[in-house]
């Protein structure tokens, strides 16, 4: 507030709490904040009330007691000795995989699909509209329970791919079996493998350690070789080739490691009624994967097609006004630039996937609502202990992914001055 | 000048050539083709692609929708009928499972000979949109309501509404359309009543109630009016008052008036509410709630008094941050916790309080996100003409910001009605899994997959495909302003 010059100050008097904007906005907020606190301790009030009439106290011990039931799909150990806690990190596992997936998928999905959207192919572009403006129009829950009876009706059951003559075919040079009870995919196995670094009950195998450390080195060595590429052009004006040495770098490496570990696929094969050999993923599983990866890839469409239209069509003549080629105009003009529009709507849909894949309810997986917040809860019969440690670690989930996504976006975001 | 004469031609032509048509190449069908299927060899190639998904596509649904049935009374029949007219091997639709249970699908549990109520609901929410939706075009709004009217007095009369009811239905619609063609001021009034009056159609009971609790909101007003000089002291009276009327006079008040004149509809209770009508009265009721909650959280989150600033903040990210399952789980299981002994109310209501919380938040961020847009000079030239806060926001924020974020109002939209199926969750029939799966478990249709997920998911398709069209006629009417 502007202090008029010779206007006198008056002294403060109770009436201005109501009468002066500068001490309503105080008086309100008081109001407000005192209104909402009553409101909150009423109702801890009558849950205390409420649980103590129940005889029940608020208590997180039931966590540590066995959880007695058994969980299909497990990225950890667990069985049903252990406890409740251990199969929550279980669901929780088994939601972060299918989100993770998921994303990665609907991600690919998406761009193809958004770029295909604008292409001039006329059918193409049709075909790709359809398939955007069905699957955003129609609830996810449809799109489970259909994939679903996909699964659980039209495909073969195993011994369907057995005989000499079989009614079914694997698909993919015979390295997957999509079947009514589950899909056997192959699985990595080593003929020389390097030990298990334990931890406990799991094993990271040194293995993955090395392959890690190998790429992350490729990224630093990338960088570095960039920077230098850099250097020369702009001592120079000429930009030294390095495509070759950055495939190099990422690829002989990691082909060497493959071969001393002795990398191989391990197929499934059909041994009696069932496959064995690879991983048996169950369906449950698939199916919320396919669904999620759809529907997300849908929106994700949309947000690309939005994003790319969003970079004027002059953008690109001055780029080849200048001399860019095509694919350097793509990854230095129009690219960084679409990008700005199309990240925060993209995190918002990892977001939605991420919730969605609470859907699980719908098909059976054993995610975190349905470990902690389905069994769990039902066998120890703490709704309210459950509900608020599921919701508290959704609402965690989300704040890390938006917190990780915010990090990158805004390392794409116009740098204003 | 001979010499010109000399150099100059035999012949010059002094009327145009009739133009050639152009090469075949290059005009009609083939330069189309050319120019949008075959313009190099990628383009070829997806081409290619194309054809052979719609050609996998066709060659995997024709057959079976080819040989649907339409008429039959199970789904044993239905395969008796395909295998005697298309060979024992073939497979075919049986759409005769949504010739016989169409009605469980649309209206649930509904009693069968009040189906009209619902009807007629959904038929004056047009009525009551209407002077909101099209107040511009006289054209569109014309349609729609000649529409609404017509198709709602012909269904009535075809699920079997008695003489009297459809001409008292016909005096209420037509005297309702010619209220908004002669005074839409007073049309917009009438709006406002639709709420209470579509609560009383679907659930009857008494219309005492509905009214009563139409009357609080008279009280509260009144109140406020009577004190307007002491600003929002006022406000908060008024308030106040209405909750007092709400919580001690409106029942026992009810009661009364109902002895004296009981106008009474037979009670149609909440377990009874199923299929399509259960997600339009969640949908319908969230919508209405949600944008006006959405707008207050969007304009607290951007205030500038810390307090509710904050609040606002944790609220949205709280609710934003969680699945809307869990929510309705705490509705379902937790509720009864957080409520006074003994309390209990209607499982709908619940569901509909949750899920207009859940959107309401994200209204909020899409509404914010319009506010942002608006230049700062909007707020500045509002500052400078003396406006107040509320009148600032009403005469000139808010209606530049709505209009900014229509697309992403509308998608909040389209995505709640599509997560009012998530209620089977809950315990209640939801069209889309809770009824297929109880029209399934009758002996007659077992086995039934496919026919209701395609018949509930065009519902669907064609409900949210129409609101995202709306959301895109609105767009283009209101840029026009800005030419």
């Amino acid at each position: 507030m502007v202090a008029y010059p010779g206007a006198d100050n008056p002294p403060f008097r109770m009436s201005m709490l109501i009468y002066d904007r500068r001490y309503r906005s105080l008086t309100l907020q008081a109001v407000v904040f005192i209104l909402v606190m009553l409101m909150a301790s009423w109702l801890i009030n009558n849950t205390l009330h409420n649980l103590s009439a129940m005889g029940k106290t608020l208590s997180f011990d039931f966590l540590f007691r066995r959880a007695g039931y058994d969980i299909p799909q497990q990225l950890i150990p667990y069985t049903s000795d252990d406890t409740h806690l251990r199969a929550t990190m279980v669901g929780l596992l088994n939601t972060l995989l299918v989100s993770i997936l998921g994303c990665i998928a609907a991600t690919v999905l998406g761009v193809t699909v958004g770029v295909l959207r604008l292409s001039s192919n006329w059918l193409i572009a049709r075909l790709m509209t359809i398939y955007v403006e069905i699957f955003r129009n129609i609830p996810l829950l449809l799109w489970i329970l259909v994939i679903l009876a996909i699964f659980t009706e039209v495909l073969p059951p195993p011994n369907a791919y057995r005989g000499d003559n079989p009614a079914a075919h694997m698909m993919l040079f015979d390295t997957i079996a999509p079947t009514n009870r589950y899909t056997a995919i192959p699985s990595i196995g080593m003929t020389n493998p390097p030990g298990v670094i334990a931890l406990g009950r799991e094993g990271i195998s040194w293995a993955v350690v090395a392959f890690a450390v190998v790429i992350v080195a490729a990224w630093f060595g990338r960088r570095m070789l960039n920077a230098r590429a850099q250097r020369i052009q702009d001592a120079t004006g000429l930009r030294p080739t390095t495509w070759w040495i950055n495939l190099a770098m990422f690829v002989l490496p990691v082909l060497a490691l493959s071969w001393y570990y002795g990398l191989h696929l391990n197929r499934p094969v059909l041994k009696g009624f069932n496959f064995a050999g690879g991983i048996t993923l169950d369906n449950s599983f698939v199916v919320l994967w396919l669904a999620l990866t759809l529907y997300t890839g849908a929106f994700i469409a949309e947000i690309v097609r939005a994003g790319i239209l969003a970079v004027s069509k002059g953008q690109s003549e001055a780029a080849s006004a200048l001399g860019l080629r095509p694919q350097r105009t793509m990854s230095l003009v129009i690219l960084p630039q679409a990008l700005r529009v199309i990240v925060p709507p993209l995190i918002s849909q990892y977001l939605n996937l991420t919730k969605n894949s609470s859907l699980a309810i719908a098909v059976g997986y054993m995610d975190l609502r349905g470990t902690l917040g389905g069994t769990t809860l039902n066998q120890t019969g703490r709704e309210m202990e459950c509900m608020v440690l599921m919701m508290g670690i959704y609402l965690l989930l989300s704040l890390i992914i938006s917190g990780g996504m915010n990090v990158f976006n805004s390392s794409v975001k116009l740098k204003e001055r | 000048m001979s010499d010109i004469q000399a150099q100059s031609p035999a012949f010059v032509r002094e009327t145009m050539l009739p133009p050639q048509p152009p090469p075949s190449s290059a005009a009609g069908v083939v330069l189309w083709l050319r120019t949008n299927l075959f313009s190099g060899p990628l383009n070829i190639a997806l081409t290619v692609l194309g054809l052979a998904i719609i050609w996998m596509i066709f060659r995997t649904l024709w057959p079976w929708l080819s040989h649907s049935v339409w008429n039959a009374g199970s789904m044993a029949e239905c395969r008796q009928i395909i295998s005697e007219a298309y060979g024992p091997d073939a497979h075919g639709g049986c759409f005769a499972i949504i010739k016989h249970r169409w009605n469980q699908f649309v209206f649930g549990f509904y009693p069968q000979d009040l189906y009209w109520r619902p009807v007629l609901a959904f038929g004056l929410l047009f009525l009551a949109l209407a002077p909101v939706l099209f107040a511009d075009s006289a054209k569109a709004r014309r349609i729609v309501l000649g529409l609404a009217v017509g198709l709602t007095l012909i269904f009535s009369a075809m699920l079997g509404g008695g003489a009297g009811a459809l001409v008292g239905m016909a005096v209420l619609m037509l005297g309702w359309v010619a209220l908004i063609e002669t005074r839409p001021g007073w049309a917009l009034l009438a709006s406002l009543l639709y709420p209470f009056l579509a609560v009383w159609l679907l659930w009857g009971g008494s219309l005492w109630g509905p009214v009563m609790a139409l009357a609080g909101f008279g009280v509260g007003f009144a109140v406020w009016q009577a004190g307007a000089r002491y600003g929002l002291f006022a406000v908060a009276l008024g308030a106040v008052a209405a909750a007092l009327w709400w919580m001690f006079a409106a029942a026992p008040v009810a009661h009364t008036l109902a002895g004296l004149v009981p106008l009474r509809l037979t009670p149609v209770s909440s377990d009874q509410f199923g299929g399509f009508v259960l997600s339009i009265t969640i949908g319908v009721a969230g919508i209405a709630l949600s944008l006006p909650m959405g707008i207050i959280l969007a304009l607290a989150r951007r205030s500038d008094l810390p307090v509710i600033k904050m609040m606002a903040v944790m609220f949205i990210e709280f609710i934003r941050g969680v699945p809307l399952i869990t929510l309705l789980f705490v509705a379902s299981l937790l509720l009864n916790y957080f409520l006074p002994p003994g309390t209990n109310f209607d499982i709908i209501l619940r569901v509909i309080i949750m899920v207009t919380l859940f959107s309401s938040a994200y209204m909020a961020e899409v509404i914010r996100g319009g506010l942002a847009a608006l230049p700062k000079g909007q707020y500045e030239a509002a500052d400078a003409l003396g406006l107040d806060y509320w009148k600032a926001q009403r005469l000139i924020i808010l209606p530049q910001a709505l209009k900014v974020s229509i697309p992403g109002i509308v998608s909040t939209f389209i995505g709640m009605f599509k997560d009012t199926t998530l209620v089977v969750f809950v315990g209640l029939f939801d069209p889309l899994k809770a009824m297929s799966d109880t029209v399934r478990a009758s002996f007659e249709w077992k086995g039934a997959y496919w026919e209701p997920y395609i018949f509930v998911g065009s519902i669907f398709f064609i409900l949210c495909f129409g609101m995202s069209r709306y959301s895109m006629y609105l767009e283009r009417r209101l840029k026009r302003d800005h030419r």
